[in-house]
């Protein structure tokens, strides 16, 4: 080891800690403000309380976060395999993509809030809840999926017809490989997307009753200025969607580690 | 050298052949050109004068618009294609990438160990089997796309502008690794290059190429005899054949706007 390599380990640790601290001066600050000034936890409750309301609103809150996840991964799973199929029958035909790209444009730039309360005229709200949540989660990946497919290095395609590649070998060897970045790219923001889908679902679906997810809780805390439970159920929204990325950013740097200098250079 | 140029049939022949591309860009015309098997041929010219092109043509990546590509005994012998970049999958190590000509005719990792072996012997790279090509070299990913070429054994090997991107060290090293692969495998050799001094050192024979339309102007043939090393390059012998090859290289490109 050189004298030069401590330092380095060093600076690497620091650059754990110091964020770590950051994120927890944050807490306490919030926690003093609010015992300091005496702020009543209807405004703003501690972190303390928030955690406490966590325990003892569990036994609500836990099957509302569980049918958050259930649809959001259930969207995203539906998002991942339509748009892969979708992708590869663009990159195959280009009239299907001529055709459809423009619809799937429409549904990604018309924002899933409007969209919403048109769903759940017609769609049972659970139902709904997962198509808006697949819609926001389809478009990235989707796009994503197809720029992979064809940024396939042009000499390389030349290589596989010199040795009389068949077309399921360049797609398989080639292709899909060369996608595997800008897919795994348009899966962490679909993941995210999807959350935010589900989330903005449930808000337009309301006071729908059975099955209610988180944000369903928000709401109905909201109504009963249940602040500190807002907060509490809020907390488990952002945890879902930190999870979500650091799942996928995992996977990345799973599949890509050695290969790709987005996952290389870490 | 020279003078079996004329004697046997020639292993590939392009006959009068015209390459014109979609946008209308002529890139040859009326192309005459005769390779002889074993030797080494370099298609030296400035840019766009279209001799990438009629490598293209030789390795069947493109099809002529006038004239024909013809072969002895009419099939293309088992050909090796070497890129101006290396042309690596970089998701795949050293050693996947070379299996890669033998894995697309369905040859497994194992029947395919030996091959995939000698040729990253060939090239010096037995060590760096199971690395990346990102942690590698510019020179050394070379040698790798080489590699891959050689697995199939070509008896015709087609190299476009290989060592263009390297430095002179490199360069001078693979130009000698090249010529020593080329007696051990009895290949032959067509080489793409812009560089008078690469394709003098190298060559048994030099097809200088015109642009505008793009067209051979002049054979030129290397007398010195193999095995060739670097000290070559300090004889007057060398000198006087790059003279020859600069004065025909001008010649050719008499007439066109300076740039």
């Amino acid at each position: 080891m050189s004298a030069q390599a401590v330092p380095a380990r060093r600076g690497r640790a620091l650059m754990r800690v110091i964020p770590a601290l950051v994120f927890a001066a944050i807490i306490l600050g919030w926690e003093a403000l609010v015992r300091l000034r005496d702020i009543p936890p209807y405004i703003l409750p501690p972190p303390s309380l928030i955690a406490q309301t966590l325990v003892a609103d569990w036994g609500t809150l836990a099957p509302a976060l569980w049918m958050t996840l259930r649809t959001t991964f259930l969207a995203l799973l539906l998002a991942t395999v339509g748009g892969l199929a979708l992708a590869l029958l663009f990159a195959r035909w280009r009239i299907i993509e001529a055709s459809l790209f423009p619809i799937a444009v429409i549904l990604q730039v018309t924002p899933i809030i409007a969209i919403a309360p048109l769903l759940l005229v017609y769609l049972e709200p659970q139902t709904a809840v997962l198509v808006c949540a697949f819609i926001v989660a389809f478009f990235p990946i989707l796009s994503n999926a197809v720029l992979g497919l064809r940024s396939a290095d042009r000499n390389l395609i030349e290589l596989y017809q010199l040795y009389g590649a068949r077309p399921s070998q360049e797609l398989r060897l080639l292709r899909l490989p060369s996608a595997l970045p800008y897919f795994l790219g348009g899966l962490r923001i679909g993941g995210g997307l999807a959350l935010i889908g589900a989330i903005v679902a449930e808000i337009a679906a309301g006071a729908a009753g059975q099955g209610a997810g988180l944000a369903f809780r928000i709401v109905e805390a909201g109504y009963r200025l249940n602040i500190p439970r807002m907060f509490a159920a809020l907390v488990l929204v952002s945890a879902t969607g930190v999870a979500i990325y650091m799942l996928f950013s995992l996977l990345s740097r799973l599949l890509l580690g050695r290969w790709h200098d987005s996952e290389a250079n870490n | 050298m020279t003078n079996s140029a004329g004697a046997r049939a020639p292993l590939v022949e392009l006959v009068r052949v015209g390459k014109t591309f979609d946008t209308g860009v002529v890139a040859l015309d009326n192309l005459d050109l005769k390779v002889v098997e074993g030797e080494f041929l370099s298609l030296l010219g400035p840019s766009g004068c279209g001799k990438s092109t009629a490598l293209r043509l030789i390795a069947g990546l493109a099809e002529p618009t006038l004239g024909a590509v013809r072969w002895r005994g009419s099939q293309r012998p088992e050909t090796g294609f070497v890129f101006q970049e290396p042309t690596l999958m970089p998701w795949a190590s050293v050693e996947d990438n070379v299996w890669l000509p033998l894995r697309l005719r369905g040859v497994s990792k194992s029947e395919a160990a030996r091959e995939i072996a000698s040729s990253l012997d060939l090239v010096g790279l037995s060590r760096f089997a199971k690395a990346y090509p990102r942690e590698l070299s510019g020179g050394m990913k070379m040698r790798v796309s080489i590699a891959r070429a050689l697995t199939t054994s070509p008896s015709l090997l087609l190299l476009d502008e290989p060592f263009a991107a390297l430095d002179e060290i490199t360069r001078f090293r693979l130009n000698d690794d090249l010529l020593r692969l080329q007696r051990e495998l009895k290949a032959t050799v067509i080489f793409v290059t812009h560089s008078v001094f690469e394709s003098v050192y190298l060559s048994s024979r030099i097809a200088v190429f015109g642009a505008h339309p793009g067209r051979v102007t002049e054979m030129l043939d290397v007398a010195e005899p193999y095995p060739r090393d670097a000290s070559w390059r300090a004889t007057a012998r060398f000198a006087e054949a790059c003279r020859d090859a600069s004065a025909a290289l001008e010649h050719a490109s008499a007439g066109e706007p300076v740039l």
